[in-house]
């Protein structure tokens, strides 16, 4: 980003979260959080991601959407370290529920417990739930 | 913070969900969201700790629509109009949408 694009906005850095709690291939939204993911980091904002309930699917390894002719978008979360947007929760008790471990993830993430993930999100100034 | 549900707690998970991450933030309930506030019902036992509190509302205009009589509201739920919706916003945001 430009200098004179950052002094049209001085200290406009908001905390942003996006709240992911749906499975990857059965609808659209976890495919559209992560591209409006990677739009927000052309903004330099203070970006985190959340991944409950069924969100933690989104990252499971071992995805091949390609045999659906669907966009296999699961190895583009190991890209987001090169946006600048290295805060991923992951709910524990999602990933129990569900039989994983973070092994079974594709990319490394800071697993919180349930009462942690609420006190982040309370910390949040912007909240954009898929 | 101000946390919607917006689809039936017999339909989805979200409402227990957002319940498990409230904290001690508001909760609305909107349009098909509205039926887990019907007393009786498995959602508004759910529910009943934080509305005893006074932490939990229901959009009035979305009961009506629905058919389901003010009357029919658990106790401590708080039936809010349009004006109280963004009310509610202004003063308790950021919002959470668990859609």
């Amino acid at each position: 980003m430009s200098d004179e694009f950052e002094d049209d906005f001085p200290g406009e850095v908001k905390r942003f979260m996006f709240v992911n709690r749906k499975a990857p291939h059965g609808t659209i939204y976890a495919l559209e959080s992560l591209e409006v993911v990677l739009i927000s980091a052309a903004f330099d904002q203070d970006v985190s991601l959340a991944f409950l309930d069924d969100g933690v699917f989104q990252l499971r390894k071992g995805q091949n959407a390609n045999v659906l002719e669907m966009k296999n978008f699961a190895p583009t979360y190991r890209a987001l370290e090169g946006y600048d947007i290295e805060k991923l929760y992951v709910e524990r008790e999602s990933l129990e529920e569900r039989g994983m471990t973070t092994d079974d993830l594709v990319v490394p993430v800071e697993v919180v417990d349930r009462a942690r993930m609420t006190a982040l999100m309370a910390e949040q100034e912007v909240v954009m739930s898929f | 913070m101000l946390h919607t549900v917006n689809k039936s707690p017999m339909q989805t998970n979200d409402l227990a969900s957002c319940l498990a991450h409230l904290g001690d933030g508001r909760l609305l309930l909107i349009e098909d969201g509205v039926y887990g506030a019907i007393a009786g019902t498995g959602a508004a036992k759910q529910l009943a700790a934080p509305a005893s509190e006074g932490r939990v509302y229901v959009l009035g205009p979305d009961l009506e629509a629905r058919g389901v009589d003010q009357s029919t509201v658990a106790d401590g739920v708080q039936v809010v109009d349009y004006n109280g919706f963004v009310r509610l916003v202004a003063e308790h945001g950021p919002h959470q949408a668990w859609v």
